[in-house]
Order: C-alpha cells, then structure tokens, then sequence
C-alpha cells in the first residue's frame, strides 16, 4: 500500500472503533454524571465529574434491584435449558444419520425466519391458567425458544470439528458410548459449549418484548426500564442502559474467539 | 460399536418436544387468536388494526426503517471485512471492539444515542462549540418525525451492523487465497477482484446475512420506544401498546401474524433472489 492509502486506511480503522466505543464512553459519563450533569449546558467530555454514586444510587431504587436479580434468574435458567437440550440435538446431528434429520434442522432453521418474541402474545394467556405468568422461569421458557436453535446448531459444530475416530477409540479400550462421550469429547466440547451458553445468556439478558409481555411485578431489568422509561429522569435512564451494556460487553470479550465458529456456521 | 437406531432420537426428543410447545403451539395459536372475533372466526381483528390512526403511519416508518438500516448495515459491514483481511497487527482488539454491540441491547442502544442526541446532550453541545446552534435544541419529539428518524437508523446501524460483520467475515475466511492470486496474476484492479470474486462468493453469507436482519429488523421496537417514547409508530410497538395497554390480545395478534407475513415474504424474496446457485461457484 501507498503511504496516503495505508494513511487512510488506519484513519479509517480508528474511526470505526472510535463509532463503536465513543457511545458507551457517553453514556458512562451520563450514568456516572447523575442528576446535575445531565442539564449541564454545554457539557463536558472529560470523566471530571463522574464518580459511582448515581449508579449505587439507581440500584437503590424500589424494584431496580429484584428487577436486576430476576434477569439474573432468566438469563441463567435460558442459558442452562438451552444447552440441556439443545447439545445433545447438536451431537445427534453432528454423529448420526438418521430419518427425520433434515426435517428436525428444517424446524431449527424455520425458527430463525420468525420473529419468536411476539410469539410471547398467545403464550401470556396459558401462562396465567399455569401459573407461569409474571415469573422469571416462564420469561427463561421464551428465551430458551430463542437461544436453542443457536445452541443446538453450534455444538453441532462444535462435535463436527472433534474427530470421530478419538470416540472410537475409546470403544475400543472398552468405554462404553457414554464414558467416551463423558471422557473424550466432552472435555474437548466444554470451552464452545461454555461460549454458546454465555451466549443464550446475553439473548436473555438483552431481550426485551417477551419479558415486557411476560411480566408485570416480577420484571426482568429490560422490561423494568421499559415500563419506567416515560416517567423516569433521564440520569435514571441512562444509568440503566450503562448497567445492561457493562456485563454484555465483559460476555463478548469472553466468547470473542468462538464467535465466528458460532455466527459463521449457524448462519447456514 | 452397534449404533441404537434410536439413539439419535432420544437425543432430538427434548428439543423437538420444546420447540413444539414454545414455538409451534404459540405460532398456531397466534393465527386462531388473530381470526378470533369472539363468536367464531372474523376478521374484526384486522379490520380494527387496520382501522386504528397509528396503523398506516406504523407500516411506513417500519417499511422505512429497514430500508434505510439494511444496506446501510451491509456496506458497512463489507467495508469492515474488507478492512479487516488486509489486516495483519491489532485484527484481534479491532475485531472485538466492532463486535462489542453485539452483546448490547436495543434498549440499552436506544438510551445510549438517547444520552447523544438529548435536547442538552453530546451532539449540541458540539454543534453550539461549533457556533451552529445557540442552545439546547430538542430533536426528538413528534413535532421532528425525520430527525427522530435518522436518530434510530444512527442507533440500529451502530447496534446491529455487528452480526452482519459477523457473517460476512466467516464467509470471506471461506474464500481460497488462490483466486484473488490468480487475479492479480491477470492483473485484475481490487474493484474488480470486488466484484467478480468477493461478492459472488460471499453470497450464501449475504443471504442469511440479509434474511437474519432483516426479520430482526421488522421487529424494532425497544430502540424507539428509548429514543422517542410513543412518538414514532412502528408495528411491534403497536402490538406492545394493544397487548398491555389496551388488553386486546386479538388485534395485537394480528399485528404479530402481520409481522411474522412480512418476515416470511422477505426470506422467501431473498431466497430467490440471491438463489445460490452451486454451478455459478465451480
């Protein structure tokens, strides 16, 4: 590359990295700047004035909290249902051949080409005969809708990529399928099969109609924020949206080497 | 050792078992939900939807709104994975900081350019350093529909250009070396490696790049909801307020089995439209 094109190149990289972390960068101040920072006119760029009480004081607000736990509460209970039942779907699709299969990968791709949070609607009515209305397990039901498909798809991938002969030699050394599918592929699968699952987390954590619908006390934090966002102050508002980023950016960093292998193949 | 041939169905048992009950069972009853006018079937629920003021002006800014998003989304995302194969030092960090909206959530990334665009916020206060304005200048209100506009398509296209960036640089890891190579053997310009070579090999990955968005795109809704509140209508947001507002579950089914059509529609428009044909490959 010429020197003014390799010039512009990285100008053009930096600017795109600035595009991305600039926001977050804002509305950290927004959220750490409290009541008084947000009608300051004009503002400031420097983190002068910022200091952690207006996030301790947003999390010491009626509801914040339990809203905060009961995302907590969803997005682990999506995150273990999805990958219960969706790995070992991804290790039969990956090992077998069997009858049925294409229609069972067609029903995981069907998934994909609708909108499944507004399939949330017709389920607030059996969720009140059974009891599910208003919980966090029946908010994780939904989601789990959502993340399985994902699951099922990447650790089919996943148990592609182990080589086959590894379980076969196992049986040969007497294992039964379980304890060589216990001892061999499961200890090479754990790290995806750990990514794949923060993964259904941050879609439970960040998902934001079917919790809405789904909840009225018992709200998940996107769904307290929604409810809230006519009526709340704007440093209220923006301390919220910084509290859902900070774990979903932490959540990228830790699945960034899986997710290519994850988006790349489960986007077939 | 002997395969059970029932192995494998033990092991899909759960899934299938599941994805009846949370995604047909719900699909199902959506539709009946929507046809429901209380004495049988009717069509009083779409006859009110499309009846009610906020309808017409819903589908437009919707329809709008991925029009603008989508290639917006997809040029960047290109011009991204461009970017990124030429790269030899840092591809890494650069990778992850342009993956990091992935994990943000549309109401989070509604609050964040909320946090931007505000009547005080960052945006104005450079405008009025920049002597362009003389004060706090309010941009997202009904009164400002097209700047309320552009202030979604900012936070949808910083939100959501990610999983398109995601798709297309798998897909361009799947390109043999050996044929941009041959290219510039023939002397070929990088326009027109571009042309003959990235973008004909990169359709499969442009296509469920395509059809992913843009489901997801027609269900829009928390992004506007942070941004303008009830000032700018969009599809989902109208089955939201009917569902919880109104506590009319028909016509909000039929804003969902209007959704779930026009998701439908545009998979399928994409799917013959950017058919992947295997010959064209060889």
């Amino acid at each position: 590359m010429s020197a003014p094109r390799k010039w512009l190149y990285i100008t053009g990289v930096l600017v795109l990295c600035a595009w991305v972390l600039v926001p977050i960068y804002l509305i950290g101040l927004g959220a750490m700047g409290g009541r008084m920072a947000v009608f300051k006119w004009p503002k400031s760029l420097a983190p002068t004035e910022a200091s952690f009480a207006a996030l301790a004081a947003f999390l010491k607000i009626e509801g914040v909290w339990n809203a905060a736990l009961n995302s907590l509460i969803a997005a682990s209970l999506t995150m273990l249902f999805s990958i219960l039942l969706g790995a070992p779907a991804g290790y039969a699709l990956a090992r077998f051949s069997f009858r049925g299969q294409s229609a069972f990968r067609l029903l995981v791709l069907l998934t994909r080409a609708f909108p499944l949070a507004i399939l949330a609607l017709p389920l607030t009515v059996i969720f009140i005969k059974v009891g599910l209305y208003d919980t966090p397990l029946g908010v994780s039901l939904i989601h789990t809708a959502l993340a399985l498909p994902f699951a099922a798809l990447v650790t089919s991938s996943l148990f592609m990529g182990i080589p086959r002969e590894y379980e076969e030699a196992a049986w040969v050394f007497g294992c039964t399928r379980w304890q060589a599918f216990r001892k061999v592929v499961l200890p090479l699968a754990l790290p995806g099969i750990a990514a794949a699952a923060i993964f259904a987390f941050v879609i439970s954590w960040n998902e934001v109609f079917a919790a809405s619908v789904l909840t009225v006390r018992e709200r998940t934090l996107t769904a307290y924020l929604l409810a809230v966002l006519s009526e709340s102050p704007l440093h209220y508002r923006f301390a919220g949206g910084f509290i859902l980023i900070v774990p979903s950016v932490l959540f990228i960093f830790a699945v960034r080497k899986y997710l290519f292998a994850m988006w790349g193949v489960s986007s077939k | 050792m002997p395969q059970p041939r029932w192995l494998p169905y033990l092991l899909i048992a759960p899934s299938v078992a599941f994805l009846a009950a949370f995604f047909l069972v719900p699909l199902g009853q959506t539709i009946l939900l929507s046809f429901d006018g209380g004495q049988g079937f009717s069509l009083a629920n779409y006859a009110r939807m499309a009846g009610d003021l906020n309808f017409p002006t819903a589908l437009r800014n919707t329809f709008a709104l991925v029009i603008v998003v989508i290639p917006l989304q997809v040029g960047l995302a290109l011009v991204m994975g461009l970017m990124l194969q030429k790269m030899t030092r840092g591809r890494e960090l650069v990778l992850w900081i342009w993956t990091i909206p992935l994990g943000v959530s549309d109401l989070a990334a509604g609050l964040v350019w909320l946090a931007i665009l505000q009547d005080s916020g960052y945006l104005n206060t450079l405008l009025f350093q920049f002597g362009l304005i003389s004060g706090p200048t309010a941009y997202l209100n009904s009164e400002t529909p097209i700047a309320l506009f552009f202030a979604v398509v900012l936070a949808e296209v910083w939100r959501a250009t990610a999983i398109v960036l995601i798709i297309l640089v798998a897909g361009i890891q799947l390109i043999p070396k050996e044929f941009g190579e041959a290219a510039d053997i023939f002397g070929a310009s990088p326009w027109t490696k571009f042309r003959k070579i990235t973008l004909p090999l990169l359709k499969p990955s442009l296509q469920s790049a395509l059809i992913l968005r843009t489901v997801l795109a027609f269900e829009v809704f928390a992004v506007v909801y942070a941004l303008g509140g009830r000032n700018f209508p969009i599809i989902v947001g109208e089955a939201y307020t009917w569902q919880n507002e109104n506590q009319n579950y028909g016509v909000a089914a039929a804003y969902a089995v209007l959704v779930m059509a026009i998701s439908l529609a545009a998979t399928v428009i994409y799917l013959k439209a950017l058919r992947v044909d295997p010959e064209a490959q060889a």
